[in-house]
């Protein structure tokens, strides 16, 4: 589905990505890992298409189509959603306002007809409950005064209404008491474990491995894919650190 | 001529998607203001000698005036004898109904998108939701609708044309009472050579049975626009009044200055919603409408109620402070204001919150949106007399800026003269973040979707103020002013 092919991208002319090959296939979740500054979240704005994440070097699609050819709001219709590690607050916007355009913008762009306000609720209404969010928060404005908890619940409320093929969940579990862990896992799972549906979980922790187990785990390290493995690959990065890989916190 | 006008303009400017010009032959006042220019206005109109009287005293005022100078606009000098001031369609009927509105007309409607429900109502169709139009067409009314119902429930809904002739004592005793001809510069000019408008009056104790809606519309080329509204409800009673327009695009800069005069009287409200969208000019400032208005209110009653509610996208320049003179004990005003300047466009606009009687509260929310290179200022008068006990006031003042280039400006300016007021003052000033931008279009929303929903809610607060009516027309018009504005 996702074919990411020696990517190349730099911030403010400062290479994060150094040549990153991933290849995710329709019925796969995929974990990615590794230390601070690795390139975790670029990774994750440069496949949504951010403003001032150049891409210098390599190529990715989404189901054959080019996607380094879209922007960002192509790349929704074409079925990619970012989960973000910091959702942004819309004042003034009610989730149920956002959702509907954005949804049916999608709809509008793949050639699909509008959905009604009536079966639009229906939808909202459904996966909110899946959530556990009420549909008074839905009717509140996107993300404002939500705790963290509540706003990375809301991303996957928006996450099973916009129905992607392809979602990159940059640290959905940060902020998470244990409870809350479990509902969005349980959120993943159940919106998308299915053939036709796949996961980057972008995490530092096994907790949430947990909960919606990988096919395949990849350490980033300094822009580049230094290692990949099976679930057990998060055991031992969990029960022995990133040194013991052999593998610097950039930052640090 | 005019539709070959009509072309050529929309050919060179497609942004202005209701720029079109309307083929109606025009009967023209010379050109040029005069005595005479005055005198041809009142005799065309039929109008009684106290009229025409009124209208020369305030054209002697208005040459001995200037034009003020202390808004934050940069306007070019305006010649006032090349312009015409009064042009009326040629046919000149009173319709009994709207098939026989010029099917032109009805065209020019249709392009202006007037709502489906306010469709249906001018086609008559049955059981269609009440709002009454009263359609100003250039300087005359063509055709007012549901005229016997509101007569039924004692409502004079009338241009201020036949007001004057068919209730000269109720419009003499309020005409020109809360904006005095000599007010200013182009209160006093508007006093002298008003073309047309609208009068209401609610009776004592009568809630008006439906919204009451005119839509304006600037048409002839070169023809100033002077329009002149007086709203007076009565003890107890209760209207809600819209005011719409947008205008076709033209090369030369059109004036338009208008007077709205409000007067409440004890327990009465009077709700007054405006979406403003005449012509900005294009991207390089050339065209648009210079919009100087004087639109105030005066509170007279005891626990009186106004509140205006304006959406501003359009105009050259924005020169208007609808305000309310709180009289009347315990009396309320208000204030709602989304003004969007783009390009080049500017706005000088607020409110003046006059607060006379004890117990009066006012409440103004402004926002500001500015993108392009144009300048939006907000500027605002709170001011309490000492006779004035317990006045509250709370003003909140928000802008926001698209780009580097633009300027969002607040000046606020408060009197207290009674130390029992308490006044509060609230000011930010916002720019749409990238991180913003970049959540709403990885969601799907392209840029200009993105930045229409992102101004709607900053201006929701406003909007939400605005009839059902207006609400729709009102978003979609931010969302089209911002066009271009991101990217």
């Amino acid at each position: 589905m996702l074919e990411i092919n020696n990517l190349h991208a730099e911030v403010d002319g400062k290479p994060i990505l150094n040549g990153l090959s991933l290849s995710v296939n329709a019925g796969e979740v995929h974990a990615i890992m590794g230390p601070n500054g690795a390139g975790k979240s670029t990774l994750a704005y440069v496949l949504g298409g951010r403003p001032g994440y150049d891409v210098t070097g390599g190529s990715v699609t989404l189901d054959g189509a080019d996607l380094l050819e879209m922007e960002p709001h192509e790349r929704a219709a074409a079925g990619l959603f970012l989960g973000f590690q910091y959702p942004v607050e819309i004042p003034g916007v009610s989730n149920v306002q956002f959702l509907r355009e954005a949804a049916n913008a999608q709809r509008a762009a793949r050639g699909e007809p509008a959905l009604s306000g009536a079966d639009f609720l229906r939808l909202a209404k459904a996966q909110a409950e899946g959530l556990s969010m009420s549909m008074d928060m839905m009717k509140r404005p996107v993300n404002v005064g939500f705790s963290g908890g509540e706003k990375k619940r809301a991303e996957m409320v928006q996450m099973g209404i916009l129905d992607p093929k392809l979602a990159i969940l940059d640290e959905t579990d940060s902020g998470l008491d244990i409870d809350a862990l479990r509902i969005v896992g349980d959120g993943i799972e159940r919106i998308m474990r299915k053939p036709d549906r796949a996961v980057i979980l972008i995490t530092h922790y096994q907790r949430l491995l947990d909960h919606v187990r990988p096919d395949q785990v990849h350490i980033l390290s300094a822009g580049r894919i230094v290692r990949s493995g099976g679930p057990e690959l998060a055991h031992a990065l969990e029960r022995e650190g990133y040194a013991a890989l052999g593998l610097e916190d950039a930052r640090s | 001529m005019a539709t070959k006008n009509a072309e050529a303009i929309a050919a060179a400017n497609k942004k202005y998607e209701w720029g079109f010009a309307t083929d109606i032959e025009q009967d023209f006042a010379p050109k040029g203001l005069s005595e005479d220019t005055v005198r041809y206005i009142s005799a065309k109109k039929g109008e009684p000698e106290w009229m025409l009287d009124w209208r020369l005293k305030a054209y002697r005022m208005w040459l001995e005036l200037e034009a003020p100078d202390w808004a934050k606009l940069n306007v070019p000098p305006i010649d006032y004898q090349d312009a015409y001031y009064y042009a009326e369609p040629k046919v000149k009927p009173t319709l009994a109904s709207l098939d026989e509105l010029d099917p032109e007309i009805r065209r020019t409607y249709e392009k202006l998108g007037i709502p489906i429900e306010e469709q249906k109502v001018l086609a008559g169709v049955e059981g269609a939701r009440k709002v009454a139009v009263d359609a100003v067409f250039d300087s005359v009314s063509v055709a007012t609708t549901f005229r016997k119902e509101l007569e039924a429930a004692g409502v004079i809904f009338r241009s201020i044309s036949e007001a004057i002739r068919e209730y000269p004592d109720l419009v003499r005793r309020w005409l020109g009472k809360v904006v005095p001809q000599r007010d200013n510069y182009f209160a006093t000019l508007n006093s002298a050579v008003f073309s047309d408008g609208t009068f209401v009056y609610i009776p004592e104790g009568v809630r008006c049975p439906m919204e009451l809606s005119t839509y304006f519309r600037i048409n002839a080329e070169n023809t100033g626009q002077f329009e002149r509204t007086l709203i007076v409800a009565d003890k107890g009673s209760y209207v809600s009044y819209l005011e719409g327009c947008t205008a076709p695009m033209r090369d030369e800069n059109q004036l338009h200055a208008a007077v709205v005069e409000l007067v409440a009287l004890d327990d009465a409200e009077i709700k007054y919603s405006t979406v403003q969208n005449w012509y900005p000019g294009d991207e390089n400032g050339l065209g648009g409408i210079y919009n100087f208005v004087t639109k105030r209110a005066l509170c007279q009653g005891r626990n009186s109620k106004v509140s205006w509610t304006q959406v501003e996208t359009g105009s050259a320049v924005t020169w208007k402070y609808p305000s309310c003179v709180l009289a009347g004990d315990g009396s309320v005003g208000e204030f709602y204001s989304v003004a969007v300047t783009n390009n080049l466009q500017q706005a000088d606009t607020g409110t003046k919150m006059i607060h006379l009687g004890k117990n009066t509260r006012s409440t103004i929310v402004s926002k500001g949106i500015s993108a392009g290179r144009s300048d939006n200022t907000y500027r605002g008068l709170v001011r309490v007399a000492p006779t004035a006990e317990s006045v509250r006031n709370f003003t909140q003042c928000d802008s926001l800026l698209l780009g580097d280039q633009c300027g969002a400006h607040t000046v606020p300016y408060i009197e207290v003269r009674n130390p029992t007021a308490t006044i509060e003052h609230e000011a930010t000033t916002s720019k749409i973040s990238d991180d913003q931008m970049f959540y709403a279009t990885q969601r799907g929303l392209d840029q200009e979707a993105a930045v229409a929903l992102i101004v709607n809610g900053f201006a929701r607060e406003v909007l939400q103020q605005l009839p059902m009516e207006f609400a729709v027309e009102a978003q979609k018009l931010l969302g089209i002013s911002l066009e271009g504005s991101v990217g």
